[in-house]
């Protein structure tokens, strides 16, 4: 595992996403309300790209007639056939024992600690006066 | 028939009223008089038609009368040749067709009382259904109240068209007397005929009718699976009767796909709906709607994923096989025995229980 310098931080304002490749990887990374998820941009029903898709909250039940809703945003829906991901786990709803999309730690650096390593800043230069978005793969 | 198993339990077969004198000192006096005021003199449903080749097998078929309409009969055409322990009559008589929902309760009481007495006291191996007016929920349960002690009776009857989806929680009163009794949900083929028989309209022939049945069938198992009834009633067990099984695999695999996309709309659905109907929901073997080898039957099985779905049924009299050839070709002893024996006892709970 190595940590990898994505973005500049305000590339990724709150309720925004952005698409990012590492380590030959495609991720997909989202900011709500200013906390950062990250999962694999394929959806493993047929390989929809999830940075596509449309974020819900996740409704549940106790019975017939009953909706609980919690979580606005945090349920991430494939664009193809609208399965939905669970952003902090990569958990499906649906079948969350045997359905899960990979999901990555994902973190806010000072420019400072980037600078010192041992980070690795594929595509960018970084400067010590800026925070940066980091991935865990 | 190639495999035996003593102790077989018939899941559906149709006792016939004769004519409907004979439904007479079943009804109270004010529904007795209205049928002789109104001149009323049957009650015929267009499901099976008299003389159409599958309301009734040829060497089943009497002279004169309605087939079925004989104890006699009944004991040595669908008792004895299969090794029948019990055999659970389903009355298809006509009060579904009614629309006062007085009469209808009316009609139910005098059938169920019917077979009550010219059926199940005179013959210990034969189990019935309650004959619900599903045109009224409240009235519903009421003859399910009247009924329950009476441990012969092992489900509600309610035909697969009816007015309104199944699912619909206006029927929940009834489902949930019916959990509470331990008496299951028998779901038969036929309709009340409030709808045309298929989604696209009206047909021209009976084929496309009794065909159409299947997807009847589909739509109330995708209706009592996403309205939440088993969710709500986990303990109901709904049978299908004269339903065809060759369907359900792939109705499942539709539905399973739909709801995994759109199950935020159905919260209350907690898992696939596959694995809700494999525990919640039988289906009655005949008719057999092929497949005609054994190899095909086996994959059949195993698209199923269970061998505890099918209940083991003749359908008498109905015409769905020839001779004594009940059970689909090349099949395991151990399966015959499953449908023929242990997945109905484990279907009707009331099975099991003494009857005094």
């Amino acid at each position: 595992m190595s940590r990898h310098v994505v973005a500049p931080v305000r590339d990724l304002p709150p309720g925004s996403r952005k698409l990012v490749t590492v380590k030959g990887r495609p991720i997909a990374i989202f900011n709500i309300d200013g906390e950062l998820f990250g999962i694999l941009n394929r959806c493993p029903h047929q390989g929809g790209s999830l940075c596509e898709g449309r974020l819900i909250g996740l409704v549940e039940s106790d019975q017939p007639g009953e909706y609980r809703f919690s979580r606005p945003n945090e349920i991430l829906r494939c664009p193809w056939h609208g399965w939905e991901f669970d952003l902090r786990t990569g958990q499906s709803r649906c079948e969350p024992d045997r359905i899960q999309v990979k999901s990555y730690e994902v973190a806010v650096e000072q420019g400072q600690n980037v600078c010192e390593g041992p980070y690795v800043a594929e595509t960018f230069p970084v400067s010590v006066e800026e925070d940066y978005v980091v991935v865990e793969v | 028939m190639s495999i035996i198993h003593p102790g077989a339990i018939d899941c559906d077969i149709h006792p016939a009223v004769p004519n409907l004198q004979a439904l007479l000192p079943y009804m109270t006096d004010y529904w007795r008089d209205t049928v002789v005021q109104r001149g009323i003199d049957a009650l015929e449903s267009i499901s099976y038609p008299v003389n159409a080749p599958i309301t009734a097998r040829p060497d089943w078929k009497p002279e004169k009368g309605r087939a079925g309409s004989d104890l006699e009969r009944l004991r040595r055409e669908a008792l004895i040749p299969f090794g029948t322990s019990t055999a659970i009559c389903n009355c298809l008589y006509g009060v579904h067709l009614l629309f006062s929902e007085d009469m209808a309760l009316g009609y139910a009481q005098a059938v169920n009382d019917w077979i009550a007495k010219e059926w199940l006291d005179r013959e210990p191996k034969l189990r019935a259904s309650i004959v619900v007016p599903l045109q009224n929920p409240e009235l519903a349960v009421e003859e399910i109240e009247r009924l329950a002690a009476d441990k012969r009776f092992v489900q509600v009857l309610v035909p697969v068209m009816g007015e309104m989806p199944l699912g619909k929680r206006i029927y929940w009163p009834i489902w949930a007397a019916a959990e509470r009794h331990g008496l299951a949900l028998c779901i038969h083929a036929g309709s009340s005929y409030r709808h045309s028989v298929t989604g696209i309209g009206w047909t021209s022939y009976y084929t496309e009718d009794y065909a159409s049945n299947a997807q009847a069938f589909q739509a109330q198992v995708t209706s009592l699976i996403c309205e939440g009834v088993f969710s709500k009633f986990p303990n109901l067990k709904v049978v299908l009767a004269e339903s065809g099984f060759t369907w359900l695999p792939a109705h499942l695999w539709r539905l399973t796909k739909f709801w995994r996309g759109l199950r935020m709309e159905i919260p209350w659905v907690d898992r696939t709906p596959a694995e809700i109907a494999r525990e919640n929901i039988r289906l009655t073997l005949q008719p057999v709607d092929g497949p005609p080898s054994a190899g095909a039957f086996e994959r059949l099985m195993e698209h199923m994923q269970s061998d505890e779905l099918l209940l083991f049924s003749t359908d008498y009299p109905h015409w769905q096989f020839d001779g004594d050839e009940v059970l689909p070709p090349g099949l395991s002893s151990e399966l015959a025995r499953k449908i023929m024996v242990d997945n109905p006892r484990n279907t009707y709970s009331r099975l099991t229980e003494t009857v005094t």
